[in-house]
């Protein structure tokens, strides 16, 4: 597919192109119905409830009809909403959610975008989404909906600079910002080959502050539900509403699938003689391992105070994450120059 | 210059922390409280005057629905007030019945509150185990009185019946069930940082204002003051057995959550010596007079609820109605330090206090 883009376009490629764009959706589709499922039976089984079992076999339609529902709901917009901004909101959400998938790599063969700044792509693009919430809670013309979406703005720029940071250790070590050459740089063989070991200060740091990124317990505060009702997107229903659910999700993805590539070696096998396994394979099963990962600190934490946000991203996390850049170049400059 | 502008925000009286119908309005300076009002009387129905028109026997379904997270103490102040007045002489199985019921009342009632407590700050699944663990208890009260909240099972002069078979043996049964689980609790929650973090010197007051604003229960008991009306009055059977008090000395929101756990632990070891003292037979209703009708006189009777002290005061005429009952309802009390404590706090921390307070609205509100 890379090659394509550095063609003229023509036609027949733009058609393609364009095809594969829509397999693309459907299959990131897929995912957030089957991720929205996945996270309600695990979390129900971790919380002794047997989870969505009634529409379709072991309740597996239940997604997909919860989206039908929220497609056929009346579409109301508060009468002193900013009409426009309101009805923006959901779809600067969404698109940039969408969009940062395009330079994810897949496996060695599969990919979509071939970008060099790779990984300044994901990051810029993906900061347009917390914009959509400040707007969604702005444009909704709610206290509750303001308080959220102010969160979220914070919340959002303290998180933001230790996630970038926190990964710089890893473009050290391997040269680029290429996501795909920053997989082949952990090639090996084996496991501890990956970034995840030599970067564990910036894995955990990645980790902590993609969370955050999320809006996931136990960063949830954006739409904190004991606190806020639900924070940014209250009074959203309908489709408006499933936009910002859906977005959620696919950064999910995103965020599980990014981890996977930076740090546990992306389509790479844990051991030279598993090889044999196909390397998609690898990569959804580490990918799968993330997602769970995500599910299961939201079935275990309880949720931040803002203010301890605040403190852990700037007072812990961005020192931290500067001490890893530190010391990663000076045991580069050392050891391997 | 920035224009900043003060928000008034109203919590509730729709909103999923404020347990029941419950409202508050609080003027914001960004996410800083600067001044809360409670407003409450949304779930009230008049229990105090509609008992006026009613038999005694006739109130108790009443109590249930007060506080119905707890309706055996509610029961038991009742029947205890009436009691008192009337000189009865209950009977030693009928007492023993009463007391295994309040303690597991108490643990079941606990539970709910570390359940919603943990709900509130944000983690789900400890909610979950909170129920799961309640859910015995609400079957063993079911099979004694054929209800799952308002039991509406005890009497002037007794209890309305006699554990049925086997049941007993089930109660032994849940001690060393419950133990195993309160250490799951600890392992879990008790030592969460960021638990520890959200609660830890949050919602601090000291003795004298605790006792200036008349709190009762752990919201008093966090700040050292050793005072639990089953030590200090007993009633019941109370003084039969050996419990610890457990206290505070910090007065926050923490210590509360660890006094509640801690009185959960107490619960168990009164209901373990309960059930080994208790007379393997006998009657459940002590003599009444067909028409319960107390002498003209007045009484306050007081009892340790699990959210604080809860009394009932009875004027009577020598009728068979009361000419005025009232209930001193913990949560009602407890509840007026509310607006002291929230200034200063953040949102964040209004639910955090508020559901460190415990309050059951049907109780507020009466």
């Amino acid at each position: 597919m890379g090659a394509w883009l550095h063609d003229s376009l023509t036609w027949s490629d733009a058609i393609i192109i364009f095809l594969w764009a829509v397999v693309f959706l459907f299959v990131v589709l897929g995912f957030v119905t089957y991720a929205i499922y996945f996270e309600r039976k695990v979390i129900g089984w971790m919380q002794l409830r047997i989870g969505p079992n009634r529409v379709g076999p072991l309740g597996m339609l239940q997604t997909v009809a919860d989206i039908f529902k929220l497609l056929i709901k009346e579409d109301t917009i508060p009468r002193k909403a900013d009409r426009l901004l309101f009805v923006l909101a959901p779809i600067l959400c969404y698109v940039p959610a969408f969009t940062v998938l395009a330079v994810i790599p897949y496996t060695e063969k599969l990919y979509f975008a071939d970008l060099n700044v790779g990984l300044l792509y994901y990051a810029a693009l993906s900061g347009i989404s917390t914009l959509a919430i400040v707007l969604g809670g702005w444009a909704s013309n709610n206290k509750y909906a303001l308080l959220g979406g102010m969160r979220s703005a914070a919340q959002m720029i303290s998180y933001e600079v230790p996630l970038v940071i926190s990964v710089v250790g890893v473009i050290l070590l391997s040269g680029s910002l290429n996501l795909r050459d920053i997989v082949d740089a952990q090639a090996g063989g084996w496991f501890w080959d990956w970034n995840f070991l030599p970067q564990i200060i910036g894995f955990v740091v990645f980790l902590i502050a993609a969370v955050s990124e999320l809006n996931r317990t136990p960063f949830d505060l954006p739409e904190a539900e004991s606190e806020l009702v639900a924070g940014y997107h209250v009074e959203y229903s309908g489709f408006r509403f499933a936009f910002f659910m859906l977005s959620e999700y696919v950064y999910v993805y995103a965020i599980a699938a990014l981890t996977t590539v930076l740090f546990l070696g992306g389509w790479h096998a844990p051991a030279p003689f598993l090889d044999f396994v196909p390397g998609i394979i690898w990569f959804l099963l580490k990918f799968a391992f993330i997602v769970f990962f995500l599910f299961w600190i939201r079935a275990t934490f309880p949720r931040i105070r803002v203010d301890q946000l605040m403190g852990l991203g700037w007072k812990v996390l961005l020192p931290v994450s500067l001490l890893n850049v530190f010391l990663t170049a000076g045991y580069l400059e050392l050891f391997v120059k | 210059m920035i224009r900043t502008e003060e928000l008034l925000l109203n919590v509730g009286p729709q909103h999923p922390s404020t347990h029941g119908v419950f409202r508050i309005v609080v003027k914001l300076d960004g996410e800083v409280i600067t001044e809360a009002t409670p407003v409450m009387g949304y779930l009230h129905r008049g229990t105090e005057k509609l008992a006026e028109q009613l038999n005694y026997t006739q109130i108790i379904p009443y109590t249930d629905r007060m506080d119905y997270v707890s309706a055996m103490t509610n029961n038991y102040v009742l029947v205890h007030a009436v009691e008192t007045m009337m000189n009865l002489e209950i009977p030693e199985r009928a007492e023993f019945m009463r007391l295994i019921v309040m303690e597991l009342q108490r643990i079941a009632s606990h539970l709910v509150w570390w359940g919603t407590y943990l709900l509130d700050i944000g983690a789900m699944s400890p909610f979950l185990y909170a129920f799961r663990d309640r859910e015995i208890i609400i079957n063993l009260f079911n099979e004694l009185s054929g209800a799952r909240l308002t039991y509406n099972y005890m009497r002037v002069g007794g209890v309305k019946w006699d554990a049925p078979p086997g049941w007993l043996d089930k109660v032994r049964d849940f001690i060393p069930y419950m133990k195993g689980k309160l250490r799951e609790y600890d392992k879990l929650v008790s030592g969460n940082e960021i638990f520890l973090a959200r609660i830890k010197g949050i919602g601090r007051y000291d003795a004298a204002t605790a006792i200036n604003y008349g709190l009762s229960g752990a919201n008093l008991r966090c700040t050292g003051v050793d005072w639990d009306l089953r030590k200090a009055e007993p009633y019941s059977l109370y003084n039969r057995f050996e419990f610890d008090v457990p206290l505070g000395k910090n007065g926050d929101c923490y210590d509360r959550y660890v006094i509640r756990l801690e009185e959960i632990r107490q619960s168990l070891r009164i209901l373990e010596q309960a059930l080994e003292q208790m007379p393997s037979g006998g009657e459940t209703m002590g003599k009444v007079p067909r028409a319960i009708r107390p002498p003209a006189g007045e009484v306050y009777v007081r009892i340790e609820s699990p959210r604080g002290e809860i009394g009932c005061h009875i004027v009577s005429k020598g009728k068979a109605e009361p000419y005025r009952l009232k209930f001193r309802r913990p949560s009602f009390v407890n509840l007026q330090i509310l607006p002291k404590l929230l200034v200063g706090e953040t949102m964040t921390n209004l639910i955090t206090i508020l559901g460190g307070v415990d309050i059951v609205v049907g109780e507020v509100d009466c």
